[in-house]
């Protein structure tokens, strides 16, 4: 590892000032924010990430707790670790695609360490990303290529792809948050807002080494989840190599909101697929009024995939992902109403 | 004539061998085996890192009930301040990146990853390693005594971390059902295949743990 000055934070503010030196989005900054560590400390041994500072904000308590309900919804601190999240009873009766997403991710060590806000940030798992004995990878070394693209590349993306970057996303609760609609509030060296968690991840569009839209300083101290219809019965579905610890090689977030066999609305987010947390919004188009049957999951696990792009290693996955999602539409709709 | 310790032989051996193949690297080759920050060290400096960093930060830790201060180099994770600073060699080192969970330890009561948590960013908190289970008069805890009773290992390298971790799994209720072990215990690899029997071993000692 690197050399680098350890600074502590003692409060949001004066960590948000400490870190007006991290760059717009970018994943290759000089100052980092540490939280739980599982993603920065692995990727600085590993000579992936190079900062010269390094901001610890395990000291900063968080403005709110962990988990409160508001008028709108669920509200969920991002200083909360995921084991506090994914076990409180509240969640998991109210919310249990938020709950599953979090209990079906890494090992019961990591979630006692990892925040949600580190969690949602966390980088692609891309072997080639991961080592920097690979040249070419746009993420790491803007202009370098992407050795992805014809190199062994059977867990990378096919939906939000192009020819800079072909990485997965490789989180579980980003997903069910873009699926719910989610907002988080940040906070930054010139004050607070709030944006849509769909506004958080960028696209590759040409520029991998970008990946988010955060401000230099800006650190995410809030979720907020909508109570709606569509989360009285919800859940997330992984698929993966092993059954426990790893990461998706296909995962759905369903919730849905029927009427009798009618879907009133269907919310789909799509894991282990795509290069940012994906919403099927043409699966939730397709669904929407119609009756839950197994011929219109189908249709709609079509249109999710519709758009899908495969670099040879990875064609089995949107046949995976299709089967995935009808069988989430069918196992949530087999729900008793929470 | 001094105790001889399988760590003492083993670090013996490795400046021997040092000497053998090239004497110039003798010195730090032993060295590199009882401080891996002589490794980091050798890592091209990055540009504009203040040059404090390397001086040390102060990081005052509890462990196993001890009060203990180090200065370190702020790279040193938690994993190499027990081992390599304060010679708390039980914690394990197996994969280094969070993958294996040899180096299992709780901080606080709270299971965590010794080698992705930096040990200045531990600042004033508890640790509790599988040295610190133990009665001070040398009866095992019941977790490790299960082990050993059910032959819960074969090589015993994923031991502390396994023991560690199962103890936690245990306090968190988290080992009701031999379904809910395995999930809750899968952040613990054991390469020899010593899945069933760690199993066996948590059931017993979740009986003693919640009578004791």
């Amino acid at each position: 590892m690197r050399p680098f000055a350890f600074q502590r934070a003692t409060d949001l503010t004066q960590a948000c000032r400490m870190g007006s030196a991290t760059g717009q989005g970018q994943t290759d900054s000089a100052a980092q924010f540490l939280a739980g560590g599982t993603t920065l400390i692995d990727l600085m041994k590993l000579d992936v990430l190079r900062p010269s500072t390094v901001i610890d904000l395990g000291s900063v308590s968080s403005p709110r707790e962990s988990v409160s309900f508001g008028a709108d919804g669920l509200i969920l601190s991002a200083f909360a670790k995921m084991s506090q999240v994914a076990e409180h009873p509240l969640v998991l009766a109210r919310y249990p695609v938020i709950a599953q997403s979090l209990k079906l991710a890494a090992s019961a060590q990591l979630r006692n360490m990892a925040t949600l806000g580190g969690n949602v940030l966390q980088k692609t798992r891309c072997p080639y990303y991961r080592d920097p004995s690979w040249k070419a990878c746009n993420k790491r070394a803007p202009g370098s290529g992407c050795t992805a693209l014809t190199a062994p590349n059977r867990n990378h993306a096919v939906l939000g792809v192009d020819d800079s970057c072909i990485a997965q996303y490789p989180g579980d609760f980003a997903i069910a948050l873009i699926a719910l609609d989610a907002r988080i509030d940040l906070t930054g060296p010139h004050g607070t807002r709030s944006i849509a968690f769909a506004g958080l991840h960028t696209a590759a569009n040409g520029n991998p080494h970008i990946e988010t839209t955060l401000r230099p300083g800006e650190i995410i101290t809030a979720f907020h989840i909508p109570a709606a219809g569509w989360m009285r019965r919800s859940l997330y579905l992984k698929v993966r190599d092993r059954e426990s610890y790893e990461f998706a090689i296909s995962s759905v977030a369903v919730a849905l909101n029927l009427e009798g066999d009618k879907v009133q609305e269907a919310r789909i987010g799509l894991g282990g697929m795509a290069y940012r947390p994906w919403r099927a919004k043409e699966a939730e188009a397709h669904l929407a009024g119609k009756s839950l049957t197994q011929a219109a999951a189908e249709g709609a696990a079509s249109a999710a995939l519709a758009g899908a792009k495969t670099h040879g290693h990875n064609e089995y996955k949107p046949e995976l992902a299709q089967r995935a999602i009808v069988r989430a539409l069918l196992e949530a709709q087999a729900l008793k109403e929470t | 004539m001094p105790k001889v310790t399988r760590r003492t032989v083993l670090s013996a051996g490795v400046a021997v061998a040092g000497v053998a193949v090239d004497p110039v690297n003798a010195l730090s080759t032993a060295h590199a085996a009882t401080d891996t920050s002589a490794a980091a060290d050798a890592a091209p400096a990055a540009a504009g890192a203040a040059s404090s960093a390397a001086k040390g930060v102060p990081c005052d830790l509890n462990v196993n009930g001890k009060a203990r201060s180090l200065s370190i180099d702020p790279r040193t994770t938690l994993l190499d301040a027990l081992r390599e600073h304060l010679h708390l060699t039980g914690t394990k080192k197996g994969c280094d990146q969070g993958q294996c969970g040899a180096c299992t330890v709780t901080i606080e009561g709270e299971r965590v990853l010794s080698c992705l948590t930096l040990a200045a960013a531990v600042q004033g908190k508890r640790v509790r390693t599988i040295e610190g289970l133990a009665e001070p008069g040398g009866r095992l805890h019941p977790m490790q005594q299960a082990f050993i009773d059910h032959d819960a290992f074969q090589c015993g390298y994923c031991t502390p971390g396994q023991i560690m971790s199962a103890i936690a799994c245990v306090n968190e209720g988290h080992a009701k059902t031999d379904v809910d072990i395995r999930e809750y215990m899968s952040g613990n690899l054991c390469r020899c295949g010593a899945y069933p029997k760690i199993v066996a071993a948590i059931k017993q000692a979740r009986g003693q743990m919640e009578r004791g």
